[in-house]
């Protein structure tokens, strides 16, 4: 298969899915169910389409394709958010605060974690990356040790207030936010299109990066930092799907068997929606709400994961 | 010509390089020996800007290395290490290919392929060149790396051990090569390199250093010596003259 | 730090646990105790004494195995899938035998633990970048796969409140005739004792121990079954306990070096002392309510993982 076929298949398929969920089964009025549905697909597509961006970016940053950026703790600081105002400010609270706030709220806190932790650990020259990565997970386990603690002591009530927000949900996303959102994505990823031309050398590893004349720890961090701005909006849009990005990004490489970003990462985020629009079909009309996607899609993902790292052990 | 000024780095407390001073001549192969552990290749990193030195100067073309633009430097000065392990599957031709990223920013146009295909011709890669990196053996693999720092058609080429898991004939080849650079193309070749002999019978210059000092520096000739090799390895090291080439007995 | 510090430390401090509490009993009560003191000490304080005593020394002990049998220093229960695959037994367990004692609970634990931590040396096996900072990564990732699998269960089951007030790690709830599975550690950790050496041999690989005429596979897997059973243990009587098996071997590395015949009794007080001191200060700091142990070692521990982190590099 031809590259052109492949994305052609791809944006197809990503189209077919969109335009099942949007049209299927419509009962009552079209002016009513029919923005409604496009909605929740643009917030989709959206999330889908930077989580696949920014993971891919990631994994090349680190040279590593088991990797997925909101292990930095993104995840675990936001259920942190959420879980605390529910218990110093009672259930009741998540209803009062009006949703922008808290949208705007955990978007700047992880976005100003983010910060914060490369800035500490890019301070000494030559530091590792891994080792960056590495600290962010223990900064994430200490989130969700508080997070654990907060969580035992609410009533069960206001835990299946926090458990909802535990997983991603399109559901609950409005317009205001969607729009937001759709201009920091839009604005970030018009700042990053400056430096994904860096991205195929600096998938060589940072010697030949240097070699090559790429300012490397300049692009690096502004591209760690697109990154966790991506992540950080996508999680606060919709919640956290932690494994989406690294069972798209793999996927990807395996379908298009390549090495340049400019095919992997418009592939990726095709492939991203095509599983979120798909995945969401499949959970609101087979299993009519009884799970939610993002425990799926976290489900797959690692089940995938785990056959990739045996089975690459076997070559 | 590269000036390194007084230039040195530490690690913690360690030093792994004193302030060391050396001038690259044009159109020379240059070769740093020493035993393990003497900085060679530190120093080769802070020269090619892969690390940052912690004092001293480094001129290219009496150009200070960070007052240049890093992309502008890729024109000039190209490195390559010993480990070159990739994370990425890439084909020959690929590889050779992003030796012309300084020039192109990854879109190639024809010119930038010209130089590929001559890279590939000049390391005789023609028919493996679709094949990947990891289908090659380790000889074959250094040299399509080689080809990547040719295709980046710089004044100044530095490698970094070069002949590392190489077998006699392999590394022969590769020497060969460099020869050729330096005499048909005017280059100047910086390497880092283990094996006396082969320094004796390709460089023009050597520069021995050990314990992060340059011991002792001059044209090949004068630095193949019994008194200068045991001030260096401090071992006894006979030197016959066999043919052309003065060749060290170390072995017993 | 001398080992006789050590003990005192742990002396003091083992006095000090029993006689914290909402109810008041003070050292010179023990001559003359009434009966409902007699009866706490016996049921609740004692107990816990002992029950921190033999977590600290196992956690800290197999935490030490598992580095020297990686040849890492920041590979440990936590970093390598092992509770987490724990977890997930347990969670089966709940699941496919709702009435099983916790005896059987702790058997599938095992068996889960057992298998996650073998899957995890597979793939360690095969990691061609072998950089110290890189495994744990893998080892957390892997970790954070199988608790996506957990999730899902728990999800569907209505059990996710359940099960994370469950495997907190805390104290609190030992009381007599609950927490004596946790014995079971105790001819596990002689064991391991026992056979140190031979596991960093192994560490050091395949060859290299069989050229010293180790059976490399037999004690690779006895190290990989003590560690699963000991987690498991640990986890079903307590809950968990982050990061404890990573920072006391560390710790204890760094004032005393690496040979293990004189770091294993230092890891092993040094871990009940940690464990002893982080429970205490859980227990006056919001009197006469308790912080449960597994937050206070998760915040005070990944405290000083990064610290030691930061130091490696510095040394580096």
């Amino acid at each position: 298969m031809t590259l052109k076929w492949k994305f052609s298949l791809l944006a197809a398929a990503a189209a077919a899915c969109a335009l099942l969920f949007i049209l299927w089964n419509v009962i009552g009025s079209w002016d009513y169910v029919v923005p409604r549905r496009s909605l929740k697909i643009a917030a989709i597509i959206l999330t889908g389409g930077a989580i696949a961006f920014s993971t891919v970016v990631f994994q090349t940053l680190t040279n590593n394709r088991i990797l997925t950026p909101s292990i930095i703790g993104l995840d675990s600081l936001y259920m942190l958010i959420q879980t605390g105002i529910i218990f110093l400010y009672g259930s009741a609270s998540i209803n009062m605060l009006n949703k922008n706030i808290n949208f705007i709220f955990s978007a700047v806190c992880m976005i100003l974690f983010a910060g914060l932790l490369y800035r500490l650990l890019f301070r000494r020259e030559g530091q590792n990356i891994y080792f960056l990565l590495l600290v962010g997970i223990i900064l994430g386990t200490f989130f969700g040790s508080v997070t654990t603690f907060m969580q035992v002591l609410l009533d069960p009530n206001e835990f299946a207030i926090v458990q909802d927000r535990m997983f991603a949900s399109f559901n609950n996303v409005n317009t205001d936010l969607l729009v937001l959102s759709l201009i920091v994505v839009a604005l970030v990823s018009l700042y990053s299109l400056r430096y994904t031309k860096y991205l195929d050398v600096l998938s060589l590893g940072r010697e030949h990066a240097v070699n090559l004349g790429v300012n490397y720890d300049h692009v690096v961090k502004r591209l760690l930092m697109v990154v966790a701005v991506l992540i950080s909006v996508a999680t606060a849009l919709v919640g956290p799907i932690t494994f989406l990005g690294l069972l798209v990004a793999n996927v990807a490489y395996q379908f298009f068997g390549t090495y340049r970003h400019s095919v992997l990462i418009p592939g990726s985020m095709l492939i991203s929606i095509i599983a979120l629009t798909g995945g969401q079909f499949i959970v609101e009309r087979i299993f009519t709400f009884s799970t939610t996607l993002s425990v799926i899609i976290n489900f797959v993902g690692g089940v995938y994961f785990i056959y990739l790292l045996l089975r690459e052990n076997k070559s | 010509m590269i000036e390194v000024k007084n230039v040195s780095k530490k690690y913690g407390n360690k030093t792994v390089v004193e302030p060391v001073s050396v001038n690259v001549a044009k159109g020379k192969i240059t070769s740093f020996i020493g035993p393990n552990g003497a900085g060679k290749s530190t120093l080769l990193s802070m020269m090619s800007r892969l690390i940052t030195k912690d004092s001293g100067e480094v001129l290219i073309d009496g150009v200070e290395l960070g007052k240049s633009k890093s992309s502008d430097l890729a024109k000039k000065i190209s490195i390559l290490k010993q480990s070159n392990h990739l994370n990425v599957r890439l084909s020959v031709r690929d590889l050779v290919a992003f030796g012309r990223f300084p020039y192109s920013q990854g879109r190639l146009n024809k010119e930038d392929w010209v130089f590929v295909d001559e890279a590939i011709r000049y390391m005789e890669l023609d028919d493996m060149q679709d094949k990947f990196l990891d289908q090659l053996s380790g000889g074959q693999k250094q040299r399509a790396f080689i080809a990547m720092t040719l295709a980046q058609d710089t004044e100044y080429i530095l490698l970094d051990e070069p002949l590392n898991n190489l077998d006699m004939k392999h590394s022969v080849q590769i020497m060969k090569v460099l020869r050729r650079l330096v005499d048909e193309l005017g280059k100047t070749i910086v390497i880092v390199i283990h094996d006396i002999n082969f320094a004796s019978c390709y460089s023009d210059h050597i520069v021995a250093l050990k314990n992060g000092r340059i011991v002792k520096e001059g044209p090949t000739d004068a630095m193949i010596d019994t008194n200068v090799l045991r001030e260096v390895y401090d071992m006894d090291i006979p030197v016959q003259t066999i043919g052309d080439h003065k060749i060290c007995v170390y072995f017993a | 730090m001398k080992k006789r510090y050590l003990w005192l430390a742990l002396i003091v401090l083992s006095v000090t646990s029993v006689f914290v509490g909402v109810k008041n009993i003070t050292p010179l009560d023990l001559f003359s105790l009434t009966e409902d003191q007699q009866h706490i000490l016996l049921v609740s304080r004692l107990p816990r004494l002992i029950s921190i005593i033999i977590a600290g020394v196992s956690m800290s002990i197999i935490g030490l195995i598992m580095q020297q049998l990686t040849r890492n220093k920041f590979v440990s229960p936590t970093t390598a899938g092992t509770m987490d695959s724990a977890r997930l037994g347990i969670l089966v367990a709940m699941l496919l035998f709702t009435s099983a004692s916790p005896l059987e609970k702790m058997l599938v634990a095992f068996v889960f633990a057992l298998a996650g931590t073998f899957v995890f040396m597979r793939i360690l096996d095969k990691v061609k970048y072998k950089d110290a900072i890189f495994i744990p990564l893998v080892g957390l990732m892997f970790g954070s796969i199988i608790g996506s699998v957990t999730t899902f269960f728990a999800y569907k089951h209505d059990l996710i409140q359940n099960i994370s007030s469950w495997l907190q790690g805390d104290f609190s709830m030992v009381l007599k005739g609950r927490y004596e599975m946790l014995y079971i550690s105790i001819p596990l950790v002689i064991i391991a004792y026992l056979y140190a050496n031979r596991f960093t041999i192994a560490g050091m690989g395949e060859e290299f121990s069989t050229n010293l005429g180790l059976k490399y596979k037999q004690v690779v897997n006895i190290g990989l079954i003590l560690v699963a059973a000991v987690t498991s243990v640990v986890l079903l009587t307590i809950g968990s306990i982050p990061f404890l098996g990573l920072i006391i071997p560390n710790i204890v590395t760094i004032y005393m070096g690496d040979n293990l015949k004189k770091v294993l009794p230092h890891t092993a007080l040094l871990g009940a002392v940690f464990v002893l001191a982080c429970d205490i200060l859980g227990r006056v700091i919001i009197y006469p309510y308790e912080i449960p142990i597994g937050l206070t070692v998760g915040v005070i521990g990944s405290g000083i993982f990064v610290y030691l982190l930061m130091r490696r590099r510095a040394f580096a």
